[in-house]
């Protein structure tokens, strides 16, 4: 067997021949196919995937896509984006985050417009940066503002153990990870009595790539025992979606349902053991987190362990926190979309009200978003 | 407007266009004004002029420093429009403190670039200020140059016509994020920072007819190619796998999360011309980097905007960048 | 939160926290928190995201990957050559060219 490059892992993963007899044999196999199938992309990376490379455009009819909520970032609720605003404008406070966050707008505007009124707001490229940060002022809290799916939150219980390790005492945390599995469940199966999820569209899943490599496949496990939904675990690149849905189609003709990985180069059926012991060692979950769009997810958000409540920022600031839920616009359809029920064209404010530079709901927040994408590639798709 | 200015109307992009518009071009307004090139054409055609700012964070890194940097600026805005640079001023903001020897240090870098545009520095202030006003030091610069090749603009393309790229793409605004302090990543990688005007001079000798020509600055290729779509109302269709990145920009991007497209150039221009003239455009300009390359051709499939066609056969948009270059997360 | 990239590791810091590794000639560190000790080696291709080392790439299964689609590829080839072949059998024109020829 040849010898891998490094380039393999990213020429031959994205190669245009390979893309096209993809599309070909998923053409082939859906022929075959009793009724139109609806796969649901998870993760914001496999969204923006599928829209940079046109996927939708090598696809036929009866086989569709329906955009997920994997953005940790659009489904933050607004009024926890205010948390972060709140924060910023605290004095002596330097409230730092991850890049995407910068933008997204709260009730008195985004973080970006906090730092043009005077607030100490800086994005990293990783947690870990905070100490530097913190050891370089002495004198103010440095307070990280947490987000992300399992993927990141190991590298925030990094961050938690090295402040712990360190007493390091000038760095909080606010924390927003959410897990995905829950929100999976509450999408086909709520138990939210004013949703109606059993309309929903969604008979497939495609999972999300790098979740998986923390959390392991094994948290699909119930998807297709409970729920019968096959889930197909795919890697990020072009082919590696392809297959994917390959994978998938390949399932509905064969009538099996069944959990399989396509990313078998990363994901296994236990993932990454330590980075799930440090998760546990520091975070627990909580009963309720809202999923803007969505409504209140059960078991689906992360929060301190009560033994370092002194780092949670939520506490400590509790007095300066706004606690009221803020509702979308009324004509934001960003629950049907992500249900499938719904395109973002036929949402009345799409496009017109509801833009990239003036983002009404959670859909269209961040370039991953399903209106995000549409906006962007247009009538392309 | 937003009430307050953000830092993404500093870009190059979309939101930049918008301050430019709603504040500058409404009580300014002229016609000259209105051409939005990258040098203003002035007395009948004769001459092409122009100025700029540089506020380049660090002041010095791989392959150039702000003095570089400034006079390849203006001297390129006056390139572009097909003229000789002839004449600079040299406007210097300092603040308290900086380093008498790295100021001259910048000079020295300044006058070497002006040699090799035979321009000569006619003017210029100097200006001190409190620690912590500006950031080290900051420099703006005007241009005047000789038009020697006239009617190049971004409203003259046409369906038909062919677009090319002087070199490898994104590789200044890969330097500087890989050199700026908070991502440290060490790499090999060296600005494109270079002075334009000979390899214009060179096309020009060639009787080459220049439809438009504009170097990828701020915004990069993508902010171009979309300027010069809405200007000339045509749409722009580009071969995605053409577009020629060097490795390590490719492998900044990738980390960051950008797109090649999108980051700023300063030594590498677009250039489009009519299809019969794309052999003899992409011959002279590859004397000088072997990675020339015919990267899209003009047509009226989408007008004013920007496509980008796969090589699986499938296409998208290629948009103005918009927002602060942040990495990208997810 | 899921834009991660593989890169080849090339150092290991003396106490296995952190690592440096390469992406097309782009180094950067990388932190080895996650992993468990002796884990990851140099020479490895690993997972980076916001700068932390998330797992190991399995070389035999990207390998596997790259062979299925190289398969893929050589089946589709051969499709299209067989259908090449058989369309120019079916080409009439060439059947009267072929019966002028043996006329002349």
């Amino acid at each position: 067997m040849k010898e891998l490059e490094l380039k393999n892992l990213y020429d031959d993963f994205r190669d245009g021949d390979t893309i096209k007899a993809y599309a070909q044999i998923i053409a082939e196999d859906a022929k075959k196919l009793d009724k139109p199938i609806n796969i649901m992309e998870v993760c914001g990376g496999h969204t923006h995937t599928i829209m940079k490379f046109g996927l939708p455009q090598l696809l036929p009819k009866n086989v569709n896509f329906i955009h997920g909520p994997g953005c940790p970032v659009c489904i933050m609720p607004k009024e926890r984006i205010d948390h972060a605003y709140v924060l910023s404008m605290q004095e002596n406070v330097i409230l730092v985050t991850l890049g995407d966050m910068i933008k997204v707008p709260g009730s008195n505007g985004s973080l970006q417009d906090a730092r043009a009124k005077g607030a100490d707001v800086r994005f990293v490229y990783s947690p870990m940066e905070c100490i530097k940060i913190a050891e370089e002022n002495r004198d103010k809290k440095v307070i990280f503002f947490a987000i992300g799916f399992e993927t990141t939150t190991p590298m925030t219980a990094v961050l938690v153990e090295q402040v712990v390790k360190q007493k390091i005492p000038n760095i909080l945390f606010h924390i927003n990870h959410v897990t995905v599995p829950e929100v999976m469940v509450e999408l086909i199966d709520s138990r939210d009595v004013h949703v109606d999820s059993y309309n929903n569209e969604i008979d497939a899943f495609l999972g999300p790539s790098h979740v998986s490599v923390i959390a392991g496949s094994k948290i699909y496990d119930k998807f297709p025992k409970d729920y019968g939904r096959p889930v197909v675990v795919t890697g990020f690149e072009p082919v590696d979606a392809m297959q994917g849905i390959s994978m998938i189609v390949k399932q509905f003709v064969e009538k099996r349902c069944e959990l399989e990985i396509q990313y078998k180069r990363v994901v296994n059926h236990d993932g990454n053991l330590k980075a799930q012991a440090l998760i546990d060692t520091y975070f627990e979950k909580m009963s309720l987190f809202r999923w803007r769009g969505l409504g209140n997810v059960p078991d689906s958000g992360l929060k301190l362990r009560d033994i370092y409540a002194q780092y949670d920022a939520e506490k400590v600031y509790k007095s300066v926190l706004p606690i009221a839920e803020i509702e979308d616009h009324k004509l934001c359809i960003c629950g049907d979309i992500l249900r499938g029920m719904a395109k973002p064209q036929e949402c009345t404010i799409f496009g017109t009200a509801c833009k990239p530079t003036t983002p009404i709901g959670s859909c269209m927040v961040s370039s991953e978003g399903a209106c995000a994408a549409y906006y962007k590639y247009g009538n392309l798709i | 407007m937003t009430k307050t200015i953000t830092i993404a109307h500093g870009n190059g992009g979309e939101e930049n266009n918008e301050l430019i518009k709603k504040i500058f071009y409404k009580h300014f307004e002229n016609d000259i004004l209105a051409k939005s090139e990258d040098a203003a054409v002035i007395e009948d055609g004769r001459l092409a002029f122009t100025t700029d700012s540089f506020t380049v964070s660090p002041l010095f890194f791989p392959g150039g420093d702000i003095g570089k940097l400034a006079v390849c600026g203006t001297c390129n805005d006056l390139a572009m429009m097909g003229a000789k640079p002839k004449y600079m001023t040299c406007s210097v903001i300092i603040e308290e403190g900086f380093a008498t020897r790295d100021l001259e240090k910048i000079v020295k870098s300044m006058k070497k670039e002006l040699e090799i545009n035979g321009a000569i520095v006619v003017s210029g202030d100097t200006k001190v200020v409190p620690r912590g006003s500006v950031d080290k030091l900051f420099i703006n610069t005007t241009g005047i140059g000789v038009i020697e090749h006239k009617g190049i603009s971004a409203s003259s393309l046409k369906d038909g016509m062919s677009v090319l790229v002087s070199r490898d793409v994104g590789t200044h605004g890969a330097t500087i994020f890989a050199a700026r302090e908070g991502i440290e990543l060490a790499s090999t990688l060296q600005t494109d920072c270079a002075s334009l005007y000979p390899e214009v001079k060179k096309l020009i000798d060639a009787g080459i007819n220049i439809v438009a020509l504009r170097d990828a600055t701020r915004g990069g290729v993508s902010a171009v190619l979309n300027e010069w779509a809405k200007s000339s109302d045509i749409c722009i269709e580009v071969v995605e796998e053409s577009i020629p990145v060097q490795e390590e920009v490719r492998g900044i991007c990738e980390m960051l999360g950008f797109e090649a497209v999108d980051l700023a150039n300063e030594g590498t221009f677009v250039l489009c011309v009519a299809k019969e003239d794309e052999a003899k455009a992409l011959e002279v300009l590859k004397q000088k980097h072997a990675t020339a390359t015919i990267i899209a051709s003009v047509s009226e499939q989408y007008k004013g905007r920007v496509l980008l066609n796969s090589s699986w056969g499938t296409k998208r948009f290629l948009d103005l960048p918009t927002g602060e270059l942040l990495p990208r997360i997810c | 939160m899921c834009l991660s990239i593989p890169s080849k590791v090339v150092k290991i810091s003396d106490d296995e926290t952190m690592c440096t590794v390469d992406t097309m000639g782009v180094q950067r560190d990388a932190n080895l928190m996650m992993m468990e000790d002796g884990d990851v080696k140099i020479g490895d291709y690993v997972l980076l995201h916001i700068g932390f080392v998330m797992n190991k790439i399995d070389e035999d299964e990207a390998m596997a990957s790259i062979d299925t689609y190289r398969e893929i590829l050589e089946h589709m080839n051969n499709e299209d050559r067989q259908r090449a072949i058989l369309e120019d059998d079916e080409c009439e024109a060439r059947g009267e060219q072929f019966a002028e020829e043996i006329k002349t």
